[in-house]
């Protein structure tokens, strides 16, 4: 079969929709991380807006809740002055029987610039990019257990921002990977910019030997998944996985893979713990360990704006 | 009307003819074939030197959405794609709305193919009163109103103490069950288990929904001797076990879709809801398995799995697509494809789409069973012309099909397919003939 052309780029090479970290070339990632530096002093000054995206409108379009990601994406679209447009559709239009493609129709009739689409279907995100005028820019902001590309890119602004250089590091991904996104932007992220080992860390339940195939090592024993690691970012543990059929109880989860002061002592003395938020205490990471030296969670969520700034304001450049 | 075939090719995949002759047609069977005698006057003659005269395919595997889903398909359209396949006979499946689990139902889609005299119509009975898997149905009186067997479709049956019985009581009328072996629990994802479902985050079928099902399958076999057919075979595992069972001696039978043969998992790219299908689309091992089983007679017959499936229902996120393709009019196109790529004789390769479903079908076809799908003189006219060098390029809207979403269109893959049909003729009357091209 002939392969279409990557629909997240134009045919010069460059950004118009950020769909998923995967295929992207290094140098894109790069931009995005470098421009997101310079975002970073916009978020410290008084008057915390640049004019980059005045006049154009961004809407929110969370076909699943998510309060967190959709404030991050609205503070970004606002720092760079657009009008932010939020519509809740999980309980509005589709409840009403509309098909997904008749709302991103009325949508763009209203004259969108852009669309940040959480959903939990995967591959939502490139159905409407397809089927959007070409003016109109989508960003992935989380689609079923596929990606969730801005989260990959501001963990690794976050390692880029502690670690320096990716070549040497270690990176271990701890707790329900066969369900994230955010683990398979994070693997896709942390391939192309080359680190030197990318381990996951769950039950088998969690972690199947599949995951091989994506480039990373599959280890069932939390121990030794941490051992002398530079990175390690912990999941949250969905509650729905907690009473299913994939682990018998939060408590067992929480003794087997929970991070703890012990496991982390394992790891490099100057192992930094993520998180992608919101956290659970107590399930997948001990309150001492969140708010420890090594615990950069808070930082994350200063960079996930710069980050989403540096994504929007380089795709609205872009043209189809 | 007399009709005479000129100067084709003839072949004759059950016994390897392969000469060039006439064919001769009266009342609907063929009167000479090869030499034609010398008072034969006929009222219509049709030119297909340079052409194969070939048996009119039969597919053991295609929807017609009748009753309940006319808007995706309509018996007229879908019987014209047929005749335009060089498709001549086919068996529908049950999983209409309402399903095939009533005589009426049955006599009522007879009745209007029949009127239609497009290619023949052989119905799979529902197994199961709604497919609902609880209770039988009345085999005996969906037989008389012209059911060629009884099926679940895609619904497995998630209760083997009914599935037992079922055989059971199929096999005491000596009535064959065609069963797509797929575990009930395990075979909830939309897409093959593997790298591919891992990397785009949908949800998979192992290869286990298979396997354990056709285990399943083969011990229900050896308790009740009932004859069972096999549905889309999709694994390289699945096509292991069928082949140890066949050589046990088991009363099976088995085939596989033209989607299976061509594809794999990769093609879904990014998320293309044509490649969202039932079977899912397996690994390049599975998809070379079931090829060569194909060739070796593990697997007896190739179908189309034809599927339409409207607009509406596709443009969803991958999971959310309805599944299936169009397929009728590209059966024998890809046959080719497969038995050139594999460099069998076309008659090889024509008896996958012919006398081997026939095989299949055995005494549920009454009389036509000594002569469908085969070149016989006295028997049925049930035939395709074809130029098998021809070339095209599948264009989803000049299908006469009403689904036109298909994996194999020219603007997803840029390749031209081999077969084009000139004419299909079925009982002798002319079912397709196929407009020259300035």
């Amino acid at each position: 079969m002939l392969s279409r052309r990557n629909p997240q780029l134009n045919s010069h090479g460059e950004l118009i929709h950020l769909l998923s970290v995967e295929g992207l070339p290094k140098a894109v990632l790069t931009q995005i991380l470098d421009t997101a530096g310079t975002f970073l002093s916009v978020n410290d000054r008084e008057v915390k807006k640049v004019p980059l995206l005045r006049g154009k409108s961004i809407f929110n379009l969370f076909f699943e809740n998510s309060t967190r990601t959709r404030t991050t994406f609205e503070i970004a679209a606002k720092r760079l002055s657009a009008d932010v447009i939020n519509l809740d559709i999980a309980r509005s239009s589709t409840a009403k029987g509309e098909s997904l493609l008749d709302t991103i129709a009325n949508l763009s009739a209203m004259h969108a610039d852009m669309f940040v689409v959480r959903h939990s279907e995967s591959g939502a995100p490139y159905l409407i990019a397809q089927h959007c005028a070409p003016h109109v820019h989508v960003i992935n902001a989380g689609d079923g257990r596929h990606a969730h590309p801005t989260q990959g890119l501001l963990d690794v602004y976050t390692i880029r921002h502690y670690k320096k250089d990716f070549a040497n590091l270690r990176v271990a991904i701890v707790g329900d990977i066969v369900h994230s996104r955010v683990a398979r932007s994070d693997i896709h992220a942390l391939s192309t910019l080359g680190v030197a080992e990318i381990r996951a860390v769950g039950p088998k339940t969690l972690v199947p030997n599949d995951l091989r195939e994506m480039g990373v090592h599959v280890f069932h024993d939390m121990k030794e998944g941490v051992r002398d690691c530079d990175v390690i970012i912990m999941l949250r543990l969905q509650n729905e996985r907690m009473s299913g059929g994939m682990l018998p109880s939060a408590s067992e989860y929480y003794k087997s893979y929970g991070l703890t002061e012990e496991k982390l002592a394992l790891a490099k003395s100057d192992c930094i713990v993520m998180h992608p938020g919101p956290i659970n205490r107590g399930v997948e990471i001990d309150s001492q360990v969140a708010d420890g030296r090594h615990s950069v969670i808070l930082p994350q969520v200063t960079f996930g704006i710069a980050v989403r700034m540096a994504v929007m304001s380089i795709i609205a450049g872009n043209e189809a | 009307m007399k009709i005479l075939i000129k100067g084709g090719r003839l072949i004759d995949p059950a016994t390897g003819r392969d000469e060039v002759g006439d064919v001769a047609i009266a009342t609907g069977r063929i009167v000479g074939l090869g030499k034609v005698p010398a008072d034969f006057a006929a009222d219509r003659e049709i030119d297909a030197r340079g052409h194969v005269v070939a048996p009119g395919l039969v597919d053991l595997a295609a929807r017609l959405r009748e009753p309940g889903h006319e808007h995706e398909g309509m018996l007229e359209s879908e019987l014209s794609a047929a005749a335009a396949g060089g498709v001549t006979s086919l068996v529908c499946l049950p999983d209409t709305d309402p399903p095939l689990d009533e005589p009426g139902l049955v006599e009522m889609l007879k009745f209007r193919a029949r009127k239609l005299s497009r290619a023949r119509l052989f119905p799979l009975g529902a197994l199961t009163r709604g497919l609902a898997g609880s209770v039988l149905t009345e085999m005996v009186e969906l037989t008389e109103a012209g059911c060629v067997g009884f099926g679940q479709a895609e619904v497995p049956m998630a209760d083997t103490q009914l599935l037992l019985r079922a055989l059971q009581y199929a096999s005491t009328h000596g009535y064959t069950v065609w069963l797509r072996p797929q575990d009930a629990a395990l075979g909830k994802g939309v897409a093959a288990s593997g790298a591919v479902a891992t990397r785009l985050g949908l949800s998979g079928v192992p290869v286990a929904a298979e396997t354990i099902a056709l285990h399943t399958i083969f011990e229900l076999v050896r308790a009740t001797g009932a004859r069972v057919h096999l549905c889309r075979l999709s694994s390289a595992a699945g096509v292991e076990i069928v082949r140890r069972a066949k050589a046990d001696g088991l009363a099976i039978t088995a085939d596989v879709s033209i989607n299976s043969l061509h594809l794999t998992d990769v093609d879904i790219g990014y998320f293309n809801p044509a490649m969202r299908l039932t079977p899912p689309l397996r690994q390049g091992r599975d998809r070379d398995a079931l090829r060569a089983a194909l060739a070796d007679g593990t697997i007896d017959a190739l179908v189309s799995d034809h599927t339409p499936v409207d607009v509406d229902a596709k443009t969803l996120p991958f999971g959310e697509a309805e599944p299936g393709a169009t397929g009728l009019e590209l059966l024998l196109s890809l046959t080719l494809k497969w038995g050139q790529e594999r460099g069998l004789s076309l008659a090889n390769t024509l008896a996958r789409v012919t006398c081997d479903p026939v095989r299949v079908l055995g005494d549920a076809l009454g009389s036509l069973s000594s002569s469908a799908g085969r070149l016989v003189e006295g028997g049925v006219a049930d035939l395709c012309v074809l130029d098998p060098e021809a070339q095209w390029r599948v264009l989803p809207e000049a299908l006469k099909s009403q689904g036109k979403y298909t994996p194999f269109g020219y603007a997803d893959t840029g390749m031209a397919l081999p077969g084009q049909v000139q004419a299909t003729l079925v009982a002798g009357t002319v079912a397709y003939q196929r407009q020259a091209t300035g």
